[in-house]
């Protein structure tokens, strides 16, 4: 056992200390910073060019009525001006101008000329003033015909938002707030990271096991360790690696998003909301409810077991990587060169592949047939079940997955061992299946 | 005393026989050369005093008791096959491995530096593999299966990409292994130093081993009363003379002796020769001719292809 400890400590130590290692996991949460946080970042950056849009209203209905913000200004301009200012625009102080024809209120269309690319943002607003003025036209036209007392106040009162609460109700008959939503967005997450996890982990014992086949050092390793124990070193040497890369990963996540706080100003939940409130320019109702809706995440989160989360996560995690990872080592004992990977990794990829299809069909029917059996079966269970569990498993459905996961890795791991001891020893031809088949019974 | 000692063993590789009661004895503080050609059953039969696999039957014992897992680390093996870690520093890596031999990281530090200044290598220490050159690596690896002083030393195919130099200091240091007490098995394809080092020798031929023994006694065994002599004198006559009742394999003149070397066909003695030379010409030198172990070799596996 003690052998088995410096294996351990030589994978994990020549792995941790790459290069490469310590880029990518240092990298990967400020890439995924700068993806996320940086475009929100910039969004919340207010356009401070100030512009002056020249107006030519041939309808006449929006003198006086459309205003000027702080950094965009309207001014009037009559007919004559119109004409030469357009043959002139690029000498001219205006950055636009917009050109409104008398019967805008039949053809709903404006033209506005500019030397340059119009900011999205701009033609945002001067589409939503004139449309809220033609609106507001029209509609005390048609009020005015009508002829009700007080119908626009009624109307405004009329305005309807139902929200629906979702409520688990528990086993002895208590509710749960819950939220469809959050439980899918944390069983993606997890079940997607226990995916690449498997994966990339997997993948890298397959290659580890394969460079000491090529460098031909396996020979001299197995004269002092039995190759079972060179094996498992390995794979629990790797799963260190990853657990290591996984608590690098939360604990820059959390400094990155506290330091990213500070940047962004608008990350209080009122602030966020106002802001998300004026883009969308909504009425003073949908503001309310939405306040009421921030609220509701915040105590639904508060109702979500992590510690059941977190703790399945590493379960299903291990269980799956030791499982994967065993039989991608007996692929790389088998084989000599990266070109003979491909036909052999195949069916031992293709249940890791089926997971996540299944994964995207148990997301939105975490309690189906489909989730139900692929969450209990062990090549696909690590992923499936983690994608259930936010959204509440049944305690014995959760032992059971658990318990056929410990039983699978164990004999995958047997299996693993009984063909990596005679597959590293055979150099030269690419075995068959059923040469594999038959190294199982060979003594050691 | 007998160091090592292996009784019938036998390993089949599914249909494929490998090892067929194979019987091997190694005294303590000899060189024991393991011989036979490729495909043989030689690699099987190191795999196996190795633990590296094990015998479908038969008895292995070490010290006179049975072989035990511990005894690895009594053992020192350069398998044929070797290499290293390419991306590993050379004396992190000789660490790891003699940390894998059950030695504790002092003794593994203070033997490393022993070994590293005596092939004056010390620079070494902080370059990865990759680095080096195939015959340092090769120093670096004997080093490695040196370093826990081990009472058993199995070498295959140690002198393979060594340059004479470096191949001459491999040597003397196998030999210098062996005053110290050290019993080695030494597998090879070079007869030479088969000659040179192998007190003991057993070859196998298609999972049999067909030939045991010590390595002199077995040369004496496949004389075939060649001998040969130089001498002063007509050549042409002694040639006449002589064709009658030997056979001659070789006849030169040269300067200042001629040579010749003959076979006795029917039982006449050393003897009967130098008395018939010494009617003719003068006698420079007598020797008998004793095969090499090459030609031992190469007799005793064509024989056993024919039979």
């Amino acid at each position: 056992m003690k052998k088995v400890g410096i294996i351990i400590k030589r994978e994990y130590n020549t792995r941790v200390k790459k290069k490469s290692f310590i880029i990518l996991t240092l990298l990967m949460p400020v890439l995924f910073a700068a993806v996320t946080i940086l475009p929100t970042y910039l969004a919340t950056m207010n356009d401070t060019e100030e512009r002056t849009v020249a107006v030519y209203d041939g309808s006449g209905i929006f003198l006086g009525r459309l205003e000027s913000s702080e950094y965009t200004k309207f001014h009037f301009i009559p007919k004559e001006d119109y004409d030469k200012l357009r043959d002139n625009l690029k000498e001219s102080n205006y950055y636009a101008l917009l050109a409104i024809p008398p019967n805008v209120i039949n053809t709903n269309n404006v033209q506005l000329f500019s030397e340059k690319n119009i900011p999205f943002d701009l033609k945002n607003q001067i589409d939503r003033n004139l449309s809220s003025i033609v609106e507001k036209d029209k509609r005390s036209e048609l009020l005015k015909q009508a002829a009700v007392p007080d119908l626009e106040q009624k109307l405004e009162a009329a305005r309807t938002n139902i929200h629906v609460n979702t409520i688990r109700v528990g086993d002895k008959g208590e509710e749960h707030k819950s939220s469809t939503e959050i439980a899918m967005v944390l069983g993606y997450i997890f079940g997607f990271m226990i995916y690449i996890f498997i994966f990339i982990y997997g993948t890298m014992v397959m290659r580890g096991v394969m460079e000491e086949k090529q460098n031909r050092i396996v020979e001299v390793i197995i004269s002092s360790v039995k190759p079972f124990e060179l094996m498992m070193g390995k794979i629990v040497g790797i799963a260190l690696v990853g657990l290591t890369q996984f608590a690098i990963w939360v604990v820059l996540f959390i400094g990155i998003f506290n330091v990213a706080k500070g940047f962004i100003p608008d990350m209080s939940p009122e602030q966020a909301q106002n802001l998300m409130a004026q883009s969308q320019m909504s009425g003073q109702m949908e503001n309310v409810a939405q306040s009421s809706q921030m609220q509701e995440i915040f105590s639904m989160m508060s109702n979500i077991n992590f510690p059941l989360i977190i703790g399945c996560f590493f379960f299903f995690f291990i269980g799956g990587y030791l499982l994967y990872s065993s039989l991608f080592g007996a692929v790389g004992s088998a084989i000599d060169s990266e070109e003979d990977a491909q036909q052999f990794t195949l069916p031992v990829t293709i249940p890791l592949i089926v997971a996540i299809i299944v994964m995207m069909n148990a997301i939105t029917n975490p309690e189906g047939q489909i989730a139900f059996w692929f969450s209990l079966i062990p090549f696909t269970s690590p992923v499936v079940m983690m994608v259930r569990i936010p959204f509440g498993v049944p305690v014995w459905e959760l032992l059971l997955s658990m318990a056929l996961l410990v039983g699978t890795f164990v004999g995958t791991v047997w299996v693993a061992g009984k063909i990596y001891r005679t597959g590293i020893l055979m150099y030269g031809k690419k075995p068959t299946w059923k040469e594999l088949g038959k190294w199982l019974t060979y003594r050691s | 005393m007998e160091l090592f000692s292996a009784h019938d063993v036998v390993k089949n590789f599914d249909k494929f026989r490998a090892l067929s009661e194979v019987s091997i004895s190694v005294a303590e503080g000899s060189i024991f050369g393991l011989l036979g050609p490729n495909g043989a059953g030689k690699t099987t039969l190191i795999r196996i005093i190795n633990q590296i696999t094990a015998p479908d039957s038969g008895k292995l014992e070490f010290k006179g008791r049975p072989l035990k897992a511990e005894d690895v680390y009594q053992i020192g093996y350069l398998p044929e096959e070797r290499g290293l870690y390419k991306k590993m520093k050379v004396g992190e890596q000789a660490l790891y491995l003699a940390q894998l031999k059950g030695m504790s990281r002092r003794d593994a530090m203070k033997q490393l530096k022993y070994w590293f200044e005596k092939f004056d290598i010390i620079p070494w220490w902080d370059k990865k593999v990759m680095e080096l050159s195939k015959g340092m690596q090769q120093k670096v690896q004997f080093i490695c299966t040196v370093l826990h002083q081990p009472e058993l030393l199995i070498f295959d195919e140690p002198f393979s990409g060594f340059d004479p130099i470096n191949a001459d200091l491999l040597k003397n240091e196998i030999l210098k292994l062996r005053e110290k007490g050290a019993t080695i098995i030494f597998s090879t394809h070079n007869m030479a130093s088969v000659e040179e080092l192998c007190d003991h020798i057993a070859l196998i031929d298609k999972s049999k081993k067909i030939l045991d023994g010590p390595t002199q006694e077995i040369r004496q065994q496949y004389k075939s009363n060649i001998f040969e002599v130089e001498y002063r004198g007509d050549y042409h006559k002694l040639t006449q003379k002589l064709s009658d009742t030997y056979q001659i394999l070789a006849h030169e003149q040269s300067d200042p002796a001629n040579k010749l070397s003959v076979q006795f066909i029917n039982g006449s003695t050393p003897n009967d020769l130098i008395r018939g030379l010494l009617e003719h010409v003068e006698i420079v030198s007598f020797n008998e001719i004793i095969p090499s172990m090459n030609d031992v070799f190469i007799k005793v596996v064509t024989d056993n292809k024919q039979g």
